[in-house]
């Protein structure tokens, strides 16, 4: 087991060198430093100095991979391409372009985001689960149909319907929750609700969907033939036994998102203010500082990366028959 | 392959299509001699019309091979999938007619127009000053007047343009009269259209007219063609009634500078669809070859595209559009010399887009390309042509290629529901396709700032909403009775 799982972690390296050189050749080749810096202090008439003293206050000055004027292993670190990228592979993200430190404000703002993503996580999957159970129960019925077709349609409404409508009809007509905001602690639930709702909402249809085909297959197995043979009620065959197997594939699938939960949500934190990552990366990509946008595509694929063994080692937790190699 | 295409070219069928082509490129390359404008031919137009020459010649394919066409006939026998399909060809004419530019020469204007603009000048000539309601003939904003005795007061304007062929008692039954009268009409022209339609079918297939509408009532034609008939009519009054209207007032409302939104709204179709399936279009290419390469060869190549694939794919899609799209903005601002215009800016921004969600989106495919392929070359047929000396090219595109073109075809239909949505997405983030370009996604993005207004402005965001909406619907209701029919796993679980 420890083997495999060294083994799959020594298999992402060469991924995370890959997405580095990415984003590095998209930021430091494909646009020069320069080219950021006239776009930053916008892009007519700027003289050549104000470049300079931009570039050289936040080290972009350097040149790309090897430094004549330096000596010995200086001549490879004092770099750009060390400073800003190699030194990503130890989490240290350095300063953002305008100066904080990305590492700090990374830390901080991954828990409101996980406050947010966790709940929604965890209800969006328990209320489709219910969702598509109860449309299983009455398959080949019209509630079934009906189930389905409303699927399709909340499926084709963008989330971002979802959240102007959310956030009109609670917090301005109802005035029920604050419409945006954030408090630490306790009281974070009260700002917190009403993106949980429109977020588990927002993603209802196509997981319904998805988890109503998983156990329709399930269904036809010969195991639920059997259960049905015994004399069991068709509510605690799919409860019981539907269920149990067809959280297999549900769980094994859902891994994969776990690390990302730190990431939060783009659309859901900028909207309703909540200062995650989400609403970090938002603001970085609205101010143009590519520090920031660099390293939150690092980070996302390191987390991503770590989903993706963590599910190999679900699959070999749950299924036995899976082997390690 | 060669030979293959000679032999394709003999027959009358093909020749035909050919023809067809060539007379559509003719008019598209020529209509600018008749009507005395200055053709513009952007990046996505020119890719528009060679995906639409695409699309016949697949058609004209699909309809000669009988194992192919039965899956077409099963997807159009379900009903909620022919009226879909009717609902997708109106967005497909509006998006085509909105993709014809030129310039009117003469004039030194820089001004781009459509073919769409054109047919829709009536309405779009008509610019209010600021916000104005759906059918309003107030403005939405007070402005200073004053009397007949010089004292100043604010009050809401009368609009330039909606209503002003009425008074102000006249507004409801005005309204209400010249809705009766488009209903008129409008059913007056779907009468046309259904009549027309029974004649056609009557006399190819030799039956009376009588019999003909009683087939198509009892439903017991091969197609359902009563729900066909039921959408273009329900259509036909409904565009009818709201053309009509908007002669006479906004019927969706105007914007912050005054446009009317139903002109925005219908061009934004043609951005939803160009994100839509320019995307496939530019991804498929290396989606199919390299997942086939990857299952078909294995080993090295396997190994280097797959890794290629888990790299991109490990870099969350978003961040990854984010990080591209804010690169090519860097560049576009400091090339500015490459781009002539404004609108070809913005062109070959929309460009830009689709190519990056099409490296977001290929992924998917090319791992699930990969594992067909793995599957198929283990097949007798395979080895059958192996051992004759097949060369690995003509394997791979005449043996391995057809054989996963339903899949192909399942990931495209049911992608392009998803793409539509994401432009809303992105244009909120900021990094969408360019400000200028009208889309669904910038109307939607600029009514959260109006719906804060107080009377709150909200008929573009429902303008918007609903087009989108439909849109959307019908590809995603369209992609499940096309995933019904093509995939062989859905047959069993229905």
């Amino acid at each position: 087991m420890f083997a495999y799982i060294s083994r799959r972690i020594l298999y992402a390296v060469p991924i995370l060198i890959g997405v580095n050189l990415l984003t590095f050749a998209l930021y430091f080749l494909v646009n020069s430093p320069d080219d950021m810096a006239r776009m930053h202090l916008g892009a007519k008439y700027v003289t050549q100095q104000s470049i300079d003293k931009w570039k050289s206050q936040r080290g972009y000055d350097k040149p790309l991979f090897y430094n004549e004027k330096q000596t010995g292993l200086k001549a490879i670190t004092d770099t750009i391409f060390y400073s800003k990228s190699v030194r990503l592979f130890v989490f240290d993200f350095g300063n953002s372009d305008n100066g904080r430190n990305i590492g700090e404000d990374v830390y901080q703002r991954m828990w409101p985001s996980l406050a947010y993503a966790l709940p929604v996580f965890i209800l969006g999957m328990f209320t489709a689960i219910c969702f598509a159970l109860l449309l299983v129960f009455f398959r080949s019925t019209y509630v079934d149909l009906m189930g389905v077709v409303l699927s399709v349609v909340m499926m084709s409404i963008s989330a971002i319907i979802y959240i102007i409508a959310g956030q009109y009809l609670v917090g301005k007509v109802l005035l029920l929750v604050p419409i945006s905001g954030y408090a630490p602690g306790i009281s974070a639930i009260k700002f917190l609700i009403l993106p949980v709702i429109i977020g588990v909402i927002a993603g209802l249809g196509a997981s319904a969907r998805w988890y109503r085909t998983i156990f329709l297959e399930e269904i036809n197995r010969d195991y639920v033939r059997t259960a049905r043979a015994k004399g069991l009620s068709e509510l605690r065959v799919l409860f019981a036994h539907v269920l149990k197997n067809a959280m297999i594939p549900i769980l094994t699938g859902a891994v994969v998102a776990i690390p990302l939960l730190f990431m939060g949500s783009l659309l859901m934190e900028s909207f309703f203010g909540i200062p995650g990552l989400g609403s970090y990366t938002i603001d970085a990509i609205q101010g143009q500082d590519f520090a920031i946008v660099r390293a939150m595509v690092f980070l996302g694929s390191v987390l991503y990366i770590l989903g993706l063994v963590m599910t190999d080692i679900s699959y070999t937790l749950v299924d036995p028959r899976v082997r390690l190699n | 392959m060669a030979q293959d295409i000679i032999r394709l070219l003999k027959q009358r069928y093909w020749q035909n299509v050919i023809l067809l082509l060539a007379a559509m490129l003719i008019v598209y390359l020529s209509y600018p001699l008749f009507f005395n404008v200055q053709a513009e031919y952007l990046n996505t137009d020119i890719l528009i019309f060679f995906l639409l020459s695409v699309f016949i010649v697949f058609i004209a394919y699909i309809r000669k091979q009988p194992h192919l066409s039965e899956p077409w006939k099963q997807v159009f026998k379900n009903k909620i999938a022919m009226s879909s399909a009717v609902v997708l060809c109106f967005f497909v004419v509006v998006g085509l007619m909105d993709s014809v530019h030129f310039r009117k020469s003469g004039t030194h204007s820089l001004e781009m127009l459509s073919v769409l603009d054109v047919s829709l000048e009536y309405i779009n000539k008509r610019t209010e000053k600021t916000y104005s309601a759906p059918f309003a003939i107030y403005s939405y904003a007070k402005e200073n007047f004053s009397n007949d005795k010089g004292v100043k007061y604010r009050d809401y304007p009368r609009l330039k343009y909606a209503g002003s062929h009425i008074k102000e008692a006249e507004h409801t039954s005005d309204i209400l009269k010249k809705s009766l009268l488009s209903i008129l009409v409008g059913s007056a022209l779907a009468g046309f259209v259904v009549v027309l339609f029974v004649l056609i079918f009557s006399y190819k297939h030799s039956l009376t007219f009588k019999e003909t509408v009683k087939c198509i009532m009892d439903n017991s034609l091969e197609f359902p063609w009563k729900v066909a008939l039921l959408s273009i009519v329900v259509l036909i009054l409904l565009f009818n009634w709201l053309f009509y209207m908007s002669a006479y007032y906004h019927v969706m409302g105007t914007d912050k500078v005054g446009q009317d939104v139903f002109y925005l709204t219908l061009k934004s179709i043609r951005t939803g669809l160009v994100i839509g399936t320019l995307t496939t279009l530019i991804m498929l290419p290396f989606a199919i070859a390299l997942g086939v390469m990857a299952g078909y060869f294995k080993g090295w190549v396997d190994d280097v595209i797959q890794y290629i694939y888990t790299t991109l794919n490990s870099i969350p899609g978003i961040l990854l559009i984010v990080a591209v799209m804010l690169a090519i903005d860097v560049y576009i601002e400091n090339h500015q010399a490459l781009f002539s215009t404004a609108v070809q800016r913005a062109d070959i921004k929309l460009l830009a887009l689709c190519g990056v969600l099409g490296i977001t989106s290929w992924t998917g495919l090319c791992r699930l390309l990969r594992g067909e392929a793995f599957k198929l070359r283990e097949l007798e047929y395979i080895q059958a042509a192996t051992a004759l000396g097949v060369s690995h090219f003509r394997i791979i595109v005449s043996h391995i290629v057809p054989n996963v073109m339903h899949i192909v075809l399942i990931v495209v239909v049911l992608d392009f529901s998803g793409l539509v949505l994401a432009e809303a997405v992105l244009a909120y983030i900021g990094v969408g396709v360019d400000p200028s370009t009208i889309s669904w996604g910038n109307m939607i993005n600029s009514a959260r700032f109006e719906l804060a207004r107080e009377p709150a402005v909200w008929w573009s965001l429902l303008a918007a909403f609903s087009f989108m909406f439909a849109l959307v619907l019908a590809a995603n209701l369209f992609a499940d009775a096309i995933r019904d029919a093509f995939d062989p796993r859905m047959q069993g679980v229905k």
